[in-house]
């Protein structure tokens, strides 16, 4: 396994700009898929750039040959849920079954002689992501949950939003001390959700290895947030300059 | 009290393990429920995967196209399945949670109504979808999602939960589709 390096600071990015064909797009992409990389015209250009982190992973010193076509099947949905926020859709990468298989395949890649016992997944999108990954690597997977959701003895941790706080839940017994823990969601924007995540494995004993994230939004840093616990995602999105 | 899908065959083995994992938690939501709780199955990696290759055994080579998951415990096991046959994996989604144009199917709670939502061009006509969930009940958050998948042309093949609760007839609602359940709770 390529060594790595967890770090609490942002990997360095390389942008890999869409939809202008790019030296470091593999060459063997079909022209075909090259087309589909070009996205629909929006007011905004979307960067989509992959981490370094994820090059220490690649073939033959390149970025690893599966991520254009993961970067490609991500829908970016303007003014969702309010204007002004581009929405990373992943529901278009679930339909895409290559691109699925290859996303879990990279995460399990990563993780599979890490000694991992545990997965916690957030409700709800890291709950399609977290299982794949735990039953390849062979441990538990840990729904984290919105209020009154899991039933029985719960344990519970507070965290900002925007406006106002929202509380996230962990079966008590779920995670023993000593568990090494992943936490697993589609996107880390402000990093709240996935601190409240570390907070919870932690009380409980937990060593949290890695958040693993299949985006990143750079611009709000949410890096910053993990109380140095390392961040990996597969791709970094940010709003551009406007362009045709 | 476990069962398998054909009570003339013997019971795969795998299924009482299976049965085994599930917590009761009583008086949950509220008082006189039952509720059958699935993450004490997700804790046994070995009954997971066991869970998960049950349903692959049944569906792989039949030619699913699509398989649906329902918001959110659907999320849990549909998409190890989708992965396992090479199918899309498709959420289900209470409202206003998936972004862009959506269809939307409304069904009856013990009181009042919700409502179940799917992307626009999700699915295609002359799909074969699989309906997965955790649990069937009275079966009308399987029939909201069955109704969504044939409004967008596609045929539903099957509902597939883990868990049953027989005495609630949830089976009744399904149109005639058939329905792979793993344990019956009784």
């Amino acid at each position: 396994m390529p060594p790595y390096s967890p770090s609490a600071s942002a990997p360095l990015v390389r942008s890999l700009r869409l939809p202008s064909p790019s030296p470091l797009l593999p060459r063997t992409l079909p022209s075909s898929h090259l087309s589909r990389l070009r996205l629909p015209s929006f007011r905004r250009r979307l960067l989509l750039s992959v981490s370094t982190a994820v090059r220490a992973m690649a073939s033959e010193g390149g970025e690893d040959h599966r991520l254009p076509r993961i970067a490609s099947t991500i829908r970016v949905i303007p003014d969702f849920p309010k204007p002004g926020i581009m929405f990373q859709d992943i529901t278009t990468l679930l339909l895409d079954h290559e691109a699925f298989r290859d996303t879990i395949d990279m995460f399990v890649e990563r993780y599979r002689d890490k000694r991992i016992t545990v997965v916690a997944g957030i409700e709800a999108r890291g709950f399609i992501f977290g299982p794949p990954i735990a039953l390849a690597i062979g441990c538990k997977f840990v729904p984290m949950r919105k209020p009154k959701k899991l039933p029985g003895e719960v344990i519970s941790e507070e965290y900002s939003l925007e406006y106002g706080t929202d509380k996230m839940e962990m079966h008590v017994g779920a995670v023993q001390p000593g568990d090494r823990a992943l936490v697993i969601d589609d996107l880390i924007a402000t990093g709240g959700t996935l601190s409240a995540a570390i907070r919870l494995l932690e009380r409980v004993g937990a060593e949290v290895v890695e958040c693993a994230c299949v985006i990143e939004l750079p611009e709000l840093q949410g890096y910053q947030r993990l109380g140095g616990k390392p961040l990996f995602v597969l791709v970094k999105a940010a709003e551009g300059e406007a362009v045709v | 009290m476990a069962c398998g899908e054909d009570k003339e065959q013997k019971q795969d083995p795998r299924i009482e393990g299976i049965a085994a994992s599930i917590r009761v938690v009583p008086d949950f939501p509220k008082k006189g429920i039952m509720f059958q709780d699935i993450t004490t199955l997700l804790l046994d990696p070995k009954t997971f995967k066991n869970t998960v290759d049950l349903f692959v055994e049944r569906y792989l080579g039949k030619d699913i196209s699509v398989v649906a998951g329902i918001e959110a415990r659907g999320f849990i096991f549909g998409p190890p399945i989708a992965l396992a046959i090479g199918a899309k994996f498709i959420p289900l989604r209470k409202p206003r949670k998936l972004p862009g144009e959506v269809i939307s199917e409304k069904y009856v709670l013990e009181y009042g109504t919700d409502c179940l939502e799917m992307h626009v061009g999700a699915v295609q006509p002359g799909d074969r979808a699989l309906v997965v969930d955790d649990l069937i009940a009275t079966g009308g958050t399987l029939c909201a999602a069955m109704n969504l998948l044939e409004r967008a042309g596609a045929e539903v093949v099957e509902c597939a939960c883990v868990i049953e609760l027989p005495e609630l007839k949830g089976r009744e609602k399904l149109n005639g589709k058939p329905l792979y359940i793993l344990v019956e709770s009784r």
